[in-house]
């Protein structure tokens, strides 16, 4: 609250409120946390059938300009250059201190990029391209489209049932397809360590494709607080919690994002100081941690060691509802950062025993083909 | 005896000296599934308006608040394996515990059942 900036609100909110969502504020919007069938059991129809999400809030941009892909390679450490037109990849907004400025995923079309932010970030990330790459490419936000993530182990097949191209696409790849007669941007990709899609969809025809979907029997609405569980158990950072200015890609466990030619050859902001992350191994490590019982240790819960020494924090915690068990990931200093070793979670004054573990927690189970 | 209510949610039913204490069927439907709850310790002497328990869901953690002080004499151990008792039995099964009263005069305060009706109605408008 003391927020005078009125919500703003997505195509789809009509229909997220004929569909019984609690709306929270949300990155400024006004947004569907959860439907009356409550986070658990929204969670769990993803990981069995197909979840359908708005992330319409999210900023969905063009950049175009003659050698783009080398442009937007002086902002961030992805290596655009390598990718076929239809292939997408998931990189950073870095500051000269190889922070973290956002996380996004950007396709390679034929004649440009699309990209995709965080809702939070759109405001901030289109001011840093649009600088970044001045004289060299022009930055578009595409306000006219809504953007749904149909998501679960189902969703390849409701999906086929509009437009059969779609079941050959593998994880990561992009096609323009028409999907009940709309034309799409169709994206298989997601946020919940499930096979499933993203759907750019023209705002004028976003509710009635999202109502047609809705009606296949395998399709359910799910809010914003499944969403964020999904993505926990599947490992998956949430940026301004997991990664942040006072991250970056080595700390967060993301190197693999970086390819062996973008680290070697730097050319992006705080390459400097990510090439020495890499040589001298990062400081603190974001790893998986399991807590021991059932109470969930939340984020800026303190990480202590044997002694109670406060040693790191938790950056993302709750509640799996697959393993019916608390999942967290936090920061911890690099000799801690392996597998089962023991740490202690300060929840409420009470020190309570946890293990680093591996992520994710739930096997990802992306399609590649 | 009938159940009395706070302006927090939270339900109380006195029978002799003793408080049983749990959160009513508006608070566990704004709550959403709840996952794990932390109850005091059996011996905790409690004041009015102290941290009682902690519900969590899966999205958040919630502080419940002695609506009556004294000793917790009991606490509710079934919510250790079943959380979700307190969705389902939220003025039964799913109490969290009981305090021997110092005090009863603590309850004048607090609302009936109509009372609390027509109060969680005010808040849904």
């Amino acid at each position: 609250m003391g927020d005078n900036n009125p919500t703003l609100k997505t195509v789809l909110y009509d229909l997220h409120v004929e569909l019984g969502a609690k709306m929270v504020p949300f990155a400024g919007y006004d947004m569907p946390v959860q439907y009356p069938d409550g986070i658990l059991t929204e969670h769990l129809w993803t990981r069995s059938d197909a979840g359908l999400f708005d992330v319409s809030h999210m900023g969905q941009l063009v950049i175009s300009g003659s050698d783009v892909a080398a442009a937007i390679e002086t902002l961030i450490p992805g290596d655009i250059q390598a990718l076929a037109p239809g292939e997408m990849r998931y990189s950073f907004l870095t500051d000269e201190n190889g922070g973290i400025y956002d996380d996004l995923i950007v396709t390679r079309r034929e004649n440009d990029l699309f990209v995709v932010v965080n809702a939070g970030c759109k405001a901030q990330d289109i001011e840093l391209l649009t600088n970044g790459l001045a004289g060299k490419a022009t930055v578009t936000e595409l306000a006219d489209r809504a953007l749904i993530a149909l998501q679960g182990p189902k969703a390849a097949e409701v999906l086929a049932r509009f437009n059969g191209d779609v079941a050959s696409m593998s994880f990561m790849t992009y096609r323009e397809l028409d999907i009940a007669g709309v034309p799409c941007f169709v994206t298989r990709s997601g946020y919940t360590g499930e096979d499933g899609y993203e759907i750019s969809i023209p705002n004028a025809h976003a509710v009635e494709l999202t109502r047609k979907l809705l009606a296949e029997e395998e399709v359910a609405p799910v809010g914003l607080g499944a969403r964020d569980s999904l993505r926990l158990e599947a490992g998956l950072c949430l940026y301004g919690h997991d990664l942040t200015l006072e991250t970056n890609p080595i700390s967060a466990g993301l190197l693999w994002s970086i390819s062996k030619r973008r680290r070697e050859e730097g050319g992006f902001p705080g390459a400097d100081v990510i090439q020495a992350e890499i040589t001298n191994k990062p400081k603190m490590r974001r790893v998986g941690i399991l807590p021991e019982g059932r109470a969930p240790a939340r984020e800026h819960t303190q990480i202590a060691d044997e002694n109670g020494s406060v040693i790191g924090e938790v950056t993302s915690g709750g509640f799996s509802p697959s393993l019916q068990a608390p999942i967290a990931m936090g920061y911890v200093p690099r000799d801690f950062a392996t597998v089962g070793k023991e740490i202690n979670l300060l929840v409420r004054g009470k020190a309570r025993p946890a293990k680093v573990v591996k992520m994710p927690f739930v096997e990802q189970r992306y399609y590649r083909g | 005896m009938a159940l009395k209510f706070t302006e927090d949610h939270e339900w109380v039913l006195l029978e002799g000296d003793v408080a049983t204490i749990g959160v009513s069927n508006y608070a566990q439907e704004q709550l959403g599934d709840v996952v794990f709850v932390e109850v005091p310790e059996v011996g905790a002497d409690l004041a009015k308006g102290e941290e009682l328990a902690v519900v969590e869901s899966v999205k958040a953690a919630s502080e419940v608040y002695a609506p009556i002080g004294g000793e917790v004499i009991e606490v509710n151990t079934e919510l250790e394996d079943s959380p979700t008792l307190v969705n389902e039995e939220p003025t039964g099964g799913g109490w969290f515990a009981k305090i021997k009263v110092t005090d009863s005069s603590d309850l004048d305060e607090l609302m009936d059942e109509a009372a609390y009706k027509s109060y969680v109605e005010g808040l849904d408008e």
